[in-house]
């Protein structure tokens, strides 16, 4: 037996060594002297390198990216890891989740002298925890050449989706299970209210709505504006979609409805219990700061929060901002967010 | 001590506390006393229990095919049948739903199936290649049909394999999460998908902890029955076995092996053909792209490095895997062989307990890490470390049941005759247990990296965005508008097929050397 275990050890101490030294060949060594702030964020989050490398030489800070699911999901890490932070500071905790994460105290106070800039347009609590980065709006998107060829106008409003006229033509995603639909889902609420957002649903069930679980079945599969070239010419997705379906004419294939949008602001924050408190503050400076906003378009296909950004190319065409989207204040949706959801699943499901 | 010592920082300790959360937050018996909850729980099974059945059905005459004949072919057919394994969810799922637009049971319990043939074909054919074919012969020469002769002598000796297969493609069935997901949405629901939903979106930690309990609850009562029926019988007397051309009836089982073949491989010829199909025609442009990081810099590094961070990782996690899962496969044996009743009985539970992170959610153990990792010096909750550690909690499990037939089969007298005859333990080791068990060996290291390469579950919670895996890189692409990106998330499939393929053709090569060598 004594023997046995000898081996067992050696062998383990073995192998061991073996993976560590696979896994350590692709870690990042020799940065040792360089003040590294891990930026928590969401699966969605994309940087340019060369903006990276210019802050870290600038302000000689090094950035570390660690990705934590969807806004949903990173939120609850968050929470769950409040006293003990995975990382320095947060990016991507939006609308829908800010009031949980300020509610259990995930960030703390920081006033960014970027802000001033705009994003103050989007603040959710008076202390500034969180400053707004970017704004992303849900709208219903059309494939434009299927109403052009079939002659008929395409849909424009909330209402005309639930017009027989356009009986079977659109797909959105399940509220409990993707962002967007829950987006979809809340804009209905914002605008119909808390008495009538069933009545819509109910007729928009009728109408023939196809639900499915995620963005990429809805806009890849049963799109048919996208790549998938699916049946369904009308899609619960984003108002910055247009801008990746425009063709070698440059002219885009889809539109945005930019009277069925609801609102998201996707916030950044320094965490409470940091190690690296004054470093976190300029991390959140740097997402707030010129260079990182005008790159957010292109990268994320989402709208800078600061005002004054130039946008890509061909954006005000294809993908301008909505003027007047839907919102709800954060503490309505918090308060009404499980009760929508559920209501949502025993009606249309 | 080193496997319990493992299971015990990586899974028990995670799963437990954030268990414990759930707990504390009361509410509890709300859902417990929920009729929901129960249908819930009622689906889970059934429809894991109809995945398992069509996977065993499906997957006895491949088993079949791989042991006992030999084909030109079948060397292909051993290594194609592992592909479906490795493919992301997400991509099945939107292959089923192609075929059923409209979701429901059917293309759920088929999916499911479809991704565990391989664990039935697989294992079974481990044993049954190895079984002694004298005692079928001798049931033949005394009179019995070759379906008698099958059903008296073949079956009851595989059964100890079956029924390990069975038991691990129940627990990743009532688990599986992307499948039932796209192909069930929010009108058919699992355990697995509601514990998700109230961990990730509701941050209901007392309603998935009552959800995670009836699951275990479930996971455990497989493993009881898959345990019973491993019992009645062991010890297959192991022989030369040996394959040849079929004759006869067995025709019949070569085609029936050689349909479901083909049905495996369809949804492999669609995802291929979807890769070089664009707008305007065929085109390898995804296949090109993946020298990049996508469109508009979908990934932070490019495909092929996606590719060469999941050979290195499942490298990782399979050489830990086979550690501990092997050490725990011996000591289970001996504890099995013990004369004492408690030893044995420790060995029983050891056994199960071994098999519970197959039936744990991915979301369960990957929200535990966050909440007592940071306990650990390091703070491993952010490590890269933790990827090739999840990685081999998910394929320890399947080492063990199939490591395990294997020891068990070796028959003890040759044992005590090289000991008698003055062997040391060391030296009857290497003279009898390795040479017989080294290709089976070195088959279930082959199978577990191939399921860590494929692992996604766990692996999306932990990898860091400068090092996804494949699968990993599929689901971002995936998730990107833009036709390059799904050409491309199509095209990273077909390289993770690829990988699959060589990977697998490799180590089968190398195994079958082995044993030729002693």
């Amino acid at each position: 037996m004594k023997r046995r275990a000898v081996r067992a050890a050696t062998a383990i101490a073995a192998v061991s060594a073996v993976a560590a030294a696979c896994s350590l060949s692709n870690g990042d060594g020799g940065t040792q002297q360089t003040p590294t702030v891990t930026l928590v964020t969401h699966d969605s989050f994309l940087a340019p390198q060369e903006v990276l490398d210019a802050f870290q030489k600038q302000s000689g800070i090094k950035v570390s990216v660690l990705k934590q699911g969807d806004a949903g999901s990173l939120t609850n890490k968050l929470v769950l890891t409040k006293a003990n932070p995975i990382g320095d500071v947060a990016y991507g905790v939006d609308s829908t989740f800010a009031s949980r994460a300020l509610s259990e105290g995930v960030f703390e106070p920081y006033t960014s002298p970027e802000a001033d800039r705009g994003p103050q347009r989007y603040a959710v609590d008076p202390e500034h925890r969180l400053s707004a980065v970017d704004v992303g709006d849900v709208c219903v998107n059309v494939d434009t050449n299927y109403f052009t060829s079939k002659g008929i106008p395409a849909p424009e409003s909330y209402d005309d989706l639930a017009d027989p006229k356009y009986k079977d033509l659109l797909v959105a995603e399940d509220p409990a299970t993707a962002s967007p639909g829950l987006a979809f889902l809340l804009g209905t609420v914002a605008k119909y209210g808390d008495a009538g957002w069933k009545d819509y649903w109910t007729k928009l069930k009728a109408n023939g709505v196809k639900v499915v679980s995620g963005w990429e079945e809805a806009y890849t599969k049963q799109f048919s504006g996208s790549s998938g070239k699916g049946p369904r010419p009308i899609v619960v997705s984003y108002a910055s979609s247009p801008a990746a379906e425009v063709g070698d004419d440059g002219k885009p294939r889809t539109k945005a409805l930019l009277d069925t949008c609801y609102r998201q602001v996707e916030y950044a924050g320094v965490l409470a219990n940091g190690k690296q408190v004054e470093n976190a503050r300029k991390v959140v400076d740097f997402l707030l700061s010129q260079q990182f906003q005008a790159t957010v378009a292109a990268t994320m296909y989402v709208y800078p929060a600061r005002q004054g950004v130039d946008l890509p190319a061909g954006w005000a065409q294809v993908a301008p901002l909505p003027q007047k989207p839907q919102a709800l204040p954060a503490d309505q949706v918090q308060a009404g967010r499980e009760k929508w959801i559920g209501e949502w699943r025993t009606l249309v499901q | 001590m080193a496997p319990v010592g493992f299971l015990v920082v990586f899974f028990a300790w995670p799963v437990l506390a954030i268990i414990g959360r759930g707990f504390a937050a009361g509410g509890l018996d709300v859902v417990l006393g929920d009729a929901r909850t129960w249908q819930l729980a009622g689906f889970t099974v059934a429809s894991a229990a109809a995945s398992t059945v069509v996977a065993v059905l499906a997957g006895l005459p491949v088993a079949f095919l791989l042991a006992r004949v030999r084909l030109p072919g079948v060397g292909l057919a051993r290594t194609l049948v592992l592909v479906p394994f490795v493919l992301p969810t997400v991509v099945v799922g939107l292959a089923f739903r192609a075929l059923w637009p409209d979701g429901g049971v059917l293309p759920i319990v088929l999916a499911n199936a479809f991704f565990n043939v391989a664990v039935v074909a697989r294992t079974v054919a481990g044993l049954w290649a190895r079984l002694d074919s004298r005692t079928t012969d001798a049931a033949r020469a005394l009179g019995a049909s070759p379906w008698r002769a099958f059903r008296s002598v073949t079956l009851p000796a595989l059964a100890p394999a079956v029924a390990s297969a069975a038991a691990v493609v129940f627990l990743f069935c009532a688990t599986s999460f992307g499948v039932v997901l796209i192909l069930g949405g929010a009108r058919y629901r699992t355990l697995e998908t509601e514990i998700y939903l109230r961990t990730v979106d509701l941050l209901d930690l007392s309603g998935a902890a009552a959800l995670s309990l009836i699951q275990f609850a479930a996971v455990v009562a497989a493993l009881v029955v898959g345990g019973l029926a491993r019992r009645r019988k062991e010890g297959a007397r192991i022989g030369s076995g040996g394959a040849r051309t079929p004759r006869g009836g067995e025709w019949w089982v070569v085609g029936a092996a050689a349909v479901v073949l083909a049905l495996l491989v369809t949804p492999i010829v669609a995802l291929l053909a979807e890769s070089v199909s664009t707008e305007d025609g065929w085109s390898l442009a995804g296949y090109r792209a993946l020298t990049s990081t996508g469109e508009k810099g979908a990934l932070q590094v490019s495909g092929w490095d996606a590719a060469l961070n999941s050979l290195k990782v499942a490298i990782d996690a399979t050489l830990l895997a086979m550690v501990v899962g092997v050490l725990a496969s011996v000591v289970l044996v001996a504890l099995r062989r013990s004369p004492a009743q408690a030893a044995r009985g420790l060995g029983e539970t050891m056994d199960a307990v071994l098999m519970l992170p197959l039936g744990v959610s991915a979301v369960t153990v990957g929200f535990g890490y966050l909440v007592t990792l940071d306990a650990l010096p390091g703070d491993l909750r952010t490590s890269p470390y933790l990827v090739p550690l999840a990685q081999a909690l998910v394929i320890i499990p399947l080492i063990v049941r199939m490591v395990l037939p294997v020891l068990r089969s070796v028959d003890v007298r040759l044992r005590q005759a090289a000991s008698t005859l003055g062997a040391s333990p060391l030296r009857v080791w290497r003279e009898i247990d390795l040479p017989l068990t080294l290709r089976p060996l070195v088959a279930a290291a082959g199978f577990g990296f191939v399921v860590a390469l494929g692992e996604f579950g766990a692996t999306s919670f932990l990898a860091r965005p400068t090092a996804p895996t494949l699968p990993v890189a599929v689901a971002t692409l995936m998730a990107r508008p833009g036709e390059l990106n799904n050409q491309m998330a199509y095209a990273a499939c077909a390289l993770l097929m690829l990988v699959t393929v060589l990977a697998v053709a490799l180590i089968d090569r190398l195994g079958r050397g082995g044993v030729g060598e002693f």
